[in-house]
């Protein structure tokens, strides 16, 4: 089952698991952050509700700033407030940020080391049916090729609020992600977090899952499902895309043989990528990537998309099943 | 450092100044030289005039800030650092090599007394307004200064930045626009029209002042009016001619993003030639100081 140090929730595979979506999480640490710090400012640009931004504008009104729609003003508004000494937290969803301003975020953000938060929400496919133009499936690939960036990918809602301290503690320009919809609250205060490391939520010797975001839950899912075709799944969740738990990775690649990865993110540029580029050079192993290959998303209830696209626990399962067929003997 | 108070000592300083830029780019090989040069008189004004800050100090949390947008007028930054004691002036021949501080555009982490990484154009001023945002959060007196080249009002981010300091209406918050009507392809007019540049920042809750650019005095009295003015944004227009200093190079667009040596018309030295005549022109104010020393 679940690794003892990991704290899971007892419930993580039952039916009632707790659902609520990892935007909650932002809008909880923004305010215990606010509490703790009179330098944490945020910023959003006409999303306050959507982004759960709201929550600090109601509780900190002098330390946040309604931008308008206005992406690339609001990424260097942050910057002029981080190089004097504040802690901007910039808000909205990440198609607009870090997708629209771009290159405020690389020039202004990262080459000048400004110390701003990015926190991109809507992320994933998961967005539901707004549609393709509002699911970001590239916003990993476009932070995590920035130097100096740092890039995280939250599991859960609890994770999410640890990665809002975690983001104020680490100096630097920081990205994160966070989703609409409602996903299992499996995790708990006490499972572990650290920037640039990864945790074993469930050990395995057959294949390794790692996985970043809500679909860490679906990856938990299919190792259960596995057992009863003898085929032991470990399960790492990899919330620090960058930097990237290296050694945990390593290790899981020499322990098992085979790597699945998962995420609601385009296969190119995302965590998968940044995995078989370091295990590349390290300890090459056959892989197969959960995620979206190479198309757009577009309307559809969360859980049709994630069938469809197979971002879900059924495809993990498959997945799992053709990479075995890869492994060495 | 040195506050200058005397029209003469600024003048000689920024004259000094437009002789460093020639210098830097005839070392470097590149660089752009109608901006800098235009820009010698704002800067030598801020510098050594207007702004209050200490090179001993240069993080000094209530020094006023000055966020350059136009990175690559970057030599004239660079020249009244060095002459204002940031660095060492004999850095500056540095300008563009491998190894070098003084990077093509200009890096925060690298240069003392840059306040921001800049040159992707229509950047600036945003930062411009958080800056100032976060000086009246903390409650510190300083005042932010923004330069603005006027080709950056292309861009869409730079109208985003003036909206949004009208409307919150960022009252310690200057922006000075170098006016020098040309940008890299041609007259600002035929590019992508500009004016009426006066209106347009009217319309959008600013107060606007129209200077001589190269009128050091007039620099320094618009500088104090924007300051008194403390219930909206203060944008200076100030109307220069670029490549100013060297005749053969004023008013030329082509001079924008080239250096000294590189470009030869029927009104230019020839190209190996061209660093010796501007220096000469600026050393003799374009002939009118004929001792032959010079």
């Amino acid at each position: 089952m679940f690794t003892k140090d990991a704290h899971l929730k007892r419930n993580t595979l039952s039916k009632e698991v707790e659902l609520a979506p990892t935007r909650d999480g932002f809008g909880l640490g923004l305010v215990e952050l606010g509490e703790e710090n009179d330098d944490v400012v945020v910023l959003c640009a006409d999303l306050a509700d959507s982004t759960r931004a709201a929550k600090f504008r109601d509780r900190f009104p002098e330390r946040f700033i309604q931008m308008g729609i206005q992406e690339q003003n609001m990424a260097n508004v942050a910057v002029g407030l981080a190089l004097s000494g504040k802690i901007p937290f910039v808000s909205t969803y990440a198609v607009f940020c870090p997708g629209r301003n771009w290159d405020q975020v690389r020039i202004s953000g990262c080459y000048n080391n400004a110390n701003v938060k990015y926190a991109g929400a809507h992320t994933g496919i998961s967005v539901g049916p707004d549609g393709a133009t509002h699911q970001a499936m590239e916003d990993i690939a476009l932070t995590r090729v920035l130097p100096r960036m740092t890039v995280l990918v939250p599991c859960d809602a609890e994770e999410t609020r640890k990665v809002v301290h975690a983001a104020a503690a680490t100096p630097g320009p920081f990205y994160f992600r966070f989703a609409r919809a409602g996903t299992p609250a499996f995790t708990t205060a006490k499972t572990p977090f650290q920037v640039g490391k990864a945790q074993l939520f469930r050990d395995g010797k057959d294949v390794a899952i790692i996985a970043a975001g809500p679909i860490v839950h679906a990856a938990l899912v299919a190792a259960d499902r596995l057992i009863e075709k003898n085929i032991s799944c470990r399960v790492i969740n990899s919330p620090s895309v960058k930097p990237l738990d290296e050694k945990t990775i390593e290790k899981a690649a020499r322990d098992c043989g085979v790597i699945v990865t998962a995420e609601e993110h385009q296969v190119a540029g995302g965590l998968g990528s940044a995995i078989a580029e370091h295990l590349a050079t390290t300890y090459p192993v056959p892989m197969t990537f959960i995620g979206m290959h190479d198309s757009f998303g577009e309307s559809g209830e969360p859980a049709q998309l994630l069938k469809k696209y197979k971002m879900d626990a059924d495809a993990i399962v498959a997945a799992v099943h053709t990479v075995l067929k890869k492994k060495r003997r | 450092m040195q506050r200058l108070t005397e029209l003469d000592d600024l003048k000689r300083m920024a004259n000094t100044v437009r002789q460093d830029i020639i210098k830097m780019l005839l070392a470097a090989g590149s660089g752009h030289s109608a901006g800098p040069l235009d820009l010698a008189d704002i800067a030598t004004a801020l510098y050594f005039n207007v702004l209050n800050i200490d090179s001993k100090r240069p993080h000094r949390k209530d020094r006023d800030r000055l966020i350059v947008s136009c990175g690559h007028t970057a030599p004239v930054w660079y020249a009244v650092l060095a002459r204002a004691g940031f660095f060492p002036v004999e850095e500056l021949k540095t300008l563009r090599q491998l190894g070098t501080r003084l990077q093509g555009h200009m890096d925060r982490l690298t240069v003392p007394g840059v306040e921001t990484t800049a040159a992707s154009l229509g950047q600036g001023l945003s930062i411009a307004c958080g800056v100032a945002w976060a000086g009246t959060l903390d409650r510190l007196a300083y005042q932010t200064y923004c330069v603005l080249s006027d080709g950056e009002h292309d861009e869409g981010s730079t109208w985003e930045a003036i909206m949004f300091a009208g409307h919150y209406r960022l009252g310690h918050l200057t922006v000075i626009v170098d006016r020098n009507n040309i940008q890299i392809d041609g007259p600002t007019e035929r590019i992508m029209t500009k004016e009426p540049m006066v209106e347009r920042y009217e319309a959008f809750g600013w107060h606007v002042i129209e200077i001589d650019g190269h009128n050091i005095e007039q620099v320094i009295d618009a500088c104090s009016e924007a300051r008194a003015i403390v219930e909206k944004p203060v944008a200076i227009i100030a109307h220069t001619i670029p490549g100013k200093g060297v005749d053969f190079m004023e008013f030329d667009y082509r001079w924008h993003g080239s250096p000294p040596g590189s470009v030869e018309t029927e009104l230019t030295p020839p190209k190996d030639q061209q660093g010796a005549v501007a220096l000469k022109q600026l050393r003799t104010l374009g002939g009118r100081i004929t001792n032959s020393d010079l």
